[in-house]
């Protein structure tokens, strides 16, 4: 065993063996503690967890190496997937807060009707499950790199642990495990980044000093046939409508992905729920600040080291991981001309997008402890992420699903647990599977359910909070001409289910439909809800409730 | 627009009383809630897509200025708006006799 592999063997099961702990110590025994944490997770430590919960394999392995290569239109993940915290905190998190049940499709069930109910449980499921394969086949990645360990034993393995503390605690252990996580992800992902930035620049603020780089990397990357970093719309083929849209999209789904509002279900108040949004995306904007950095400064050392160099001559981090077939390099080639990340571009050095990260403490040959922190938190953030989406897929499955349309009445609160926890096994299971047989890149998997999501639920949620008159016909009809748009568009854009890819249409790619999907969900929303009958009374009260954090006092007159 | 007068608690201000707070609290919720996203949408959409191209005209600290609004500009904005959020959202609580503030156990 190597000095690498030692550090990545005692963080791994130092982490481990905390996340199993912490399980064991909130090991629940209600539905209420099991979906929700009793509603009673402190205000700074629900934004840790829905930092880690929110943090995938994708945002810690994947995001810098996609900024990297293609730089300023990067910024579609950067600001997508952080914006749509103020959609989430403005117009969602308190409302949901206040109705106060368990699951997203169950408030859209009392909102709207329990078919509308049962469509959502359905989407809900779908969409985690397209982003938990992603997290599966992050954290495979990191197993077979580090440890060794063939891809689909690090799956396994994976799954075992958040099968471990998931099952137990639910809810409640995961939050708990998720604070931890992020602890050991956010100081995996600063750490080398501090130092690769002291190093470069002799500023140990990678946010700032990052501009420094920018004008030589820009030069670099057009000698080895790479678009310049800082040239708007070059990266994207679409322009600068498809970064709109995609910006857009990522934005719409970060605020109705499933996994993400009920975390905001487990606070103890209205104002818990708005407080814990913003320490949410205080500790996310920790990492997506300095993700870009991270990017520049990892290809910058990347592009130094071959400058020149003959395939023999290259840097030693480009052989530790060539077995891993994320590097490979054309033997045939003089010196190192072309760099590039897409496999079939024919480069002389072609590098995945998802190793940059995982590899920059090596590339900036920082020592070893620090690499084996990295796959500590590249782990705990694929980890994190995926037991957050089982939970969604569990509580879907037997809370929505099960005891709805198979057993409505006279379930016991200890036959419901069984049900819950033996869903959370089979979904588990699915995702082993699903893991070792990735369809496609990690983030580009992650980014399609931001479509779905964005084309499902947030039109049904924010009209169903702001529009007393929205109604269970408008939202079913809605839902699924959005989800049949975009799920269309998607399939007739690439090569899924053996189908070929088509044209782009109007430059829109098929990340970026999910904007429009919810567009045209809204608009048959409110046509269909206008021509049918208004909700109930009951429900158009509810609405008016859900809009006040709590009854007010008598004594006070305003 | 059937607006909801009963309360259900005892103790309640009358009806007519009690909808016009509602509809003034929601109103104040609204227009913090709109100058926000206005905000939102100029600094991330604004700055950094539809304007980006003529702003990276202007450099600080090798930084074109457009591309700093896409990376990182925004993200602060974002952090700060909903800080502000919660914030005012305290104050029109107060105002209006409905906050939570030091209720650990929450309302039921």
């Amino acid at each position: 065993m190597n000095e690498t592999q030692f550090w990545t063997f005692f963080f791994i099961i130092l982490t481990f063996g905390i996340y199993i702990i912490i399980a064991w110590r909130s090991r629940v025994k209600e539905t209420k503690e099991f979906y929700v944490a009793s509603q009673g997770v402190p205000t700074l430590a629900n934004g840790a967890a829905v930092a880690a919960d929110w943090m995938s394999a994708a945002s810690f392995i994947g995001m810098a190496g996609l900024i990297a290569f293609l730089g300023s239109d990067g910024s579609v993940y950067l600001m997508g997937w952080t914006g749509g915290y103020v959609l989430l905190a403005l117009l969602l998190a308190p409302y949901l807060r206040k109705w106060g049940k368990f699951t997203v499709p169950e408030f859209v069930g009392d909102r709207y009707s329990e078919s509308v109910r049962i469509v959502a449980a359905i989407a809900a499921i779908v969409v985690s499950f397209t982003y938990v394969v992603g997290q599966m086949a992050g954290g495979g990645i990191v197993f077979s790199r580090f440890l060794g360990l063939s891809i689909e034993w690090g799956v396994v393995l994976v799954a075992v642990v958040i099968f471990i503390y998931a099952v137990l605690g639910g809810m409640k252990g995961i939050t708990y495990t998720q604070v931890a996580q992020y602890t050991v992800l956010i100081i995996a992902y600063l750490i080398p980044a501090f130092a690769v930035a002291y190093q470069t620049t002799g500023i140990p603020v990678p946010q700032i000093s990052y501009g420094q780089i920018l004008a030589e990397l820009d030069s670099l990357s057009v000698e080895f046939g790479l678009n310049e970093f800082t040239e708007a719309f070059s990266g994207r083929a679409g322009g600068q409508i498809d970064v709109f849209l995609v910006t857009l999209s990522l934005m719409l789904g970060t605020a109705g992905l499933p996994h993400v509002i009920i975390r905001f279900y487990t606070t103890k108040t209205v104002r818990g729920a708005r407080y814990s949004a913003f320490w949410a995306l205080f500790f996310i904007s920790l990492l997506y600040l300095t993700a870009p950095a991270v990017g520049a400064f990892t290809k910058l050392n990347l592009l130094q080291g071959v400058q020149g160099q003959g395939p023999d001559s290259l840097p030693d981090w480009i052989n530790t991981w060539a077995p891993t077939g994320l590097v490979t390099v054309n033997d045939d080639a003089e010196t190192i001309q072309t760099v590039s990340n897409l496999a079939t571009s024919g480069a002389d050095l072609i590098v995945n997008n998802d190793i940059l990260v995982l590899a920059s403490p090596e590339i900036g040959g920082l020592p070893a402890p620090i690499v084996g922190l990295m796959a500590a938190g590249g782990m705990a953030a694929a980890m994190s992420t995926a037991a957050g989406l089982l939970l969604v897929i569990s509580s879907a499955a037997s809370h929505d699903l099960y005891f709805r349309v198979f057993k409505k009445t006279g379930a016991s609160e200890k036959e419901q647990m069984l049900v819950g926890r033996l869903a959370m096994g089979v979904a588990i299971l699915f995702a082993i599977w699903a893991g070792i047989n990735p369809p496609a890149f990690v983030a580009q998997v992650v980014a399609f359910a931001f479509g779905l999501a964005a084309a499902s639920f947030f039109p049904i949620l924010i009209l169903g909070i702001f529009w007393k008159k929205a109604n269970g016909p408008g939202a079913t009809a809605g839902m699924l001409t959005g989800l049949a748009f975009t799920g269309t568009y998607m399939v007739y854009t690439l090569e899924v289910f053996g189908t070929s890819a088509n044209e782009h249409i109007f430059n829109v790619s098929p990340e970026g439909i999910g904007a429009v999907g919810a567009a045209v969900n809204a608009i048959v929303m409110i046509v269909v809800s206008k021509l049918t009958a208004p909700p109930s009374a009951k429900v158009q009260e509810m609405v008016e409730d859900i809009r006040y954090p709590q009854t007010r006092k008598a004594a006070v007159r305003s | 627009m059937s607006d909801v007068a009963h309360e259900g608690t005892s103790g309640a201000p009358p009806e007519a009383e009690d909808t016009s707070w509602r509809k003034r609290y929601w109103k104040k919720n609204l227009r913090l809630m709109i100058t926000l996203l206005v905000i939102w949408f100029t600094v991330s959409f604004g700055f950094g897509i539809l304007l980006i191209e003529p702003l990276n005209n202007i450099v600080i600290l090798g930084f074109p200025l457009g591309l700093w609004f896409a990376q990182q500009g925004s993200i602060y904005v974002f952090v700060i708006l909903i800080l502000v959020y919660a914030l005012w959202m305290d104050r029109i609580d107060d105002e209006f006799g409905v906050a939570e503030r030091n209720e650990e156990g929450g309302y039921k």
